[in-house]
């Protein structure tokens, strides 16, 4: 439904996530509120393809993604990976489609174990969802090892003998480990210093190419983003406000939260620099337990109208593939106002229809 | 290179050294520089190249042991700041010299409100009383454009968010009326958003103030948009040093123009793939005998291996420290 090449095939299909923790208080630990770090967000990633998740620190990627792979139970909505409703799969269903789904985190050091080694790291998976021998097992470790370049020598080293680039390849040899189609990259390369930081994302599409792997790649990076992902979808306090094609979305930003985080990149080019228009933005974001009523970016958007503050603006489908959730593009007839205001405000307009005229 | 005369602070043959457990980590090797008044020194360079280092040993900031100044004059209002004892030292930090640190949360203390801080060293350095200094510490938060400015000085520093401890920050630094404002990598921890709000208020804030400030960060957009003048750092030395616009129009040394290529950018052409730097950064265990980048480095020759370059003018306020000569198009020449 969200085809922008019609003929690319769907691999995870998410509709109406909704993520809360709750807040507790007292000696009973009474729920008194929730976190709403997802609040309803709907996308799809098609198979091979790498879709972006930008947004800033808080706005919920990291539990998006999370949530995408179960490691947490959701609180509404359908994730489907590969037709499978995995938001509703019973835990032995899912430990058996573990396999298919891997993460890679943003700090390498954390993320292993600093007790085992280098084998030991990449292998865990294998022991636990493989009943391979153990010469097979090893031939499989040295074969992801090679994948990832690093070298066989170190198979036997502790990871603080490593640099952040050469954890992070650990990390991803071992997500690589059981043969995954969809690998969630929170921040993979957000603790690496600049030199390093193209080393791994020229791995990771290396390692896309090869394996036809598809990505869900988390990043505050705009820069980077724009590099690797085919798609972009930029979140703002629980929400997509924004979702297109990578070059539509940094050619033509059209959400008022887009074209700020946008002017807000500094470019290494100080002619540039010197005559930019720069939008700033007021104030911070507002807490995901309170969110403003209306729109989640009324209380900071420099574009803000009456309507904004009361009505949620729905994602619409404003050209072929691009989604934009705000009242500026709510066509100059009030009707969708109106509408929006009667019903939920969180219909998304002609989204679902399959006669959508599209691109290409 | 350095004219001592008209510079605020004058460094020179800084030499830096770590005691550790088997050895030694040479983080800063004879780094020279100057800070003229009311200009923006960037300096740029990745993790572990000895930013932090080179300006916590101006002021006699690092933990002694394992840290060891070993080799250097830093030269300021007269003195030299090496030899000043530790009483003469709180002086200049206090009144001469504002620091700004990346994570605000470990610089303020969570237990005293934001006011208390503010006009703590206004009491102590500048002999004020206590209607005056909170005069003054509203004044500063207002400064830094924080809303409500009167009302705030009563809250705790875990009361204000990410952007604002960092104003809060910025006030407490300028809270003296320093001649020099160091600023290590002060919006590294904070989202673009608001790291565009705190660049923009650095921008006010010299145009009303006329401090020099030395701005530490590891993102080449930041300096682009802020530095007047910019030193690259790497493994521990100062590799190159220009004006800013000179520096990204004709980068001289083989690692900035290879840190350039390897930035992706939301703007222009998309590069299919990313320029790469193989290898990784020096260890730094001891004095080098060769030049830094030569692992790493495409260019090398022979006699990298064997020396290490000097810096060495090449024009336009532009030095570099490599054997190697590039003409505008970046062939070897
Ligand atoms: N385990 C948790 N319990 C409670 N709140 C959480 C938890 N994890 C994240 N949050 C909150 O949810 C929101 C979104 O967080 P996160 O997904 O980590 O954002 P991002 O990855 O975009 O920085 C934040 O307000 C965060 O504090
Ligand atoms: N307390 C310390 N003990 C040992 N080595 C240190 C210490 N502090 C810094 N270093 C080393 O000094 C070098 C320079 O560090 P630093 O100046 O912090 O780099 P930067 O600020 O450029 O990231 C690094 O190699 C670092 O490991
Ligand atoms: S809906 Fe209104 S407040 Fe929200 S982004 Fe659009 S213009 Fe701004
Ligand atoms: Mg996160
Ligand atoms: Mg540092």
């Amino acid at each position: 439904m969200f085809d922008h090449a019609p003929s690319q095939k769907t691999l995870v299909e998410v509709d109406g996530l909704k993520l809360y923790f709750p807040i507790t208080a007292g000696l009973f630990r009474r729920r008194v509120g929730d976190v709403k770090a997802v609040d309803g967000v709907s996308f799809n990633i098609y198979q091979g393809e790498t879709l972006g998740l930008v947004g800033e620190s808080g706005c919920g990627k990291s539990t998006c993604g999370r949530a995408l792979l179960r490691l947490y139970n959701v609180t509404d909505g359908s994730i489907r990976i590969g037709g499978v409703d995995i938001a509703r799969l019973s835990a032995d269903a899912l430990r058996r489609m573990r396999p298919t789904m891997q993460m890679v985190f943003q700090d390498p050091q954390a993320s292993l174990n600093p007790r085992m080694t280098v084998a030991g790291i990449i292998g865990e998976p294998l022991d636990e969802h493989t009943t391979l021998s153990r010469a097979e097992k090893l031939a499989r470790i040295y074969e992801l090892m090679d994948a990832v370049g690093l070298s066989r020598d170190f198979a036997n080293r502790y990871p603080h003998a490593f640099s952040g680039g050469q954890r992070q390849r650990i990390g991803i040899a071992r997500a690589l480990a059981l043969n995954p189609r969809f690998i969630v990259c929170d921040e993979p390369i957000a603790a690496l210093d600049v030199s390093i930081q193209a080393q791994v994302v020229n791995l990771l599409e290396e390692l896309q190419d090869r394996l036809g792997l598809t990505y869900l790649f988390i990043s505050h990076d705009l820069s980077m983003v724009r590099h690797i992902a085919d798609r972009v979808a930029v979140m703002y306090l629980g929400k997509i406000v924004e979702l297109a094609t990578r070059e539509a979305l940094y050619e033509r930003p059209m959400h008022p939260y887009t074209q700020a985080l946008l002017s807000a990149v500094p470019e290494p080019d100080p002619v540039h620099e010197a005559s930019r228009r720069r939008i700033i933005l007021t104030g911070d974001v507002p807490s995901p337990a309170n969110p403003p009523q209306g729109c989640n970016f009324c209380t900071r958007c420099p574009k803000v109208m009456d309507i904004c503050r009361r009505v949620e603006p729905a994602s619409r489908e404003l050209e072929p593939g691009r989604f934009v959730a705000c009242h500026l593009y709510e066509t100059a007839t009030t009707a969708g106002a109106t509408a929006a205001e009667n019903g939920s405000g969180k219909t998304r307009l002609s989204t679902n229809n399959p006669t959508t005229q599209q691109g290409v | 290179m350095p004219d001592g005369a008209q510079a605020v602070l004058h460094v020179e043959g800084l030499k830096t050294v770590f005691k550790v457990r088997g050895g030694e980590v040479h983080a800063v090797n004879s780094v020279s520089f100057d800070i003229k008044p009311s200009e923006l020194l960037g300096v740029v360079g990745e993790s572990g190249s000895g930013k932090s280092v080179t300006m916590m040993s101006l002021l006699g900031l690092l933990p002694s042991p394992p840290a060891e100044v070993r080799e250097g004059r830093v030269m300021f209002d007269g003195r030299d700041l090496l030899k000043c004892s530790p009483k003469e030292l709180r002086e200049v930090r206090g009144l001469g010299v504002g620091f700004i640190f990346q994570d605000p949360m470990t610089s303020l203390n969570p237990v005293f409100t934001i006011g208390f801080q503010l006009m703590e060293p206004l009491r102590r350095h500048l002999g004020m009383n206590k209607t005056e200094a909170r005069k003054r510490a509203q004044e500063l938060l207002e400064l830094v454009n924080i809303p409500d400015a009167g009302q705030r000085l009563g809250d705790y520093p875990h009361q204000f968010s990410g952007g604002m401890r960092q104003r809060v920050m910025i006030a407490i630094a300028l809270a003296c009326d320093p001649k020099v404002l160091i600023a290590d990598e002060p919006t590294t921890a904070l989202d673009v958003t608001i790291q565009a709000q705190i660049l923009e208020l650095i921008r006010e804030l010299r145009q009303k103030l006329g401090m020099a400030i030395v701005w530490i960060t590891h993102d080449l957009g930041v300096i682009a948009g802020i530095a007047d003048r910019v030193m690259v750092m790497y493994g521990g030395q100062i590799v190159e040093q220009a004006p800013v616009r000179e520096l990204f129009a004709h980068p001289r040394h083989p690692y900035t123009r290879a840190l350039l290529k390897t930035v992706p950018s939301v703007l222009g052409k998309r590069a299919a793939k990313l320029n790469v730097i193989e290898g990784q950064p020096p260890m730094l265990i001891e004095t080098p005998a060769s030049c830094p980048f030569r692992p790493r480095c495409v260019h090398a020759v022979e006699r990298c291996a064997r020396e290490n370059p000097l810096r060495r003018p090449v024009g336009n306020g532009h030095d570099v420290a490599c054997f190697r000569d590039f003409d505008a198009s970046g062939a070897v020449t």
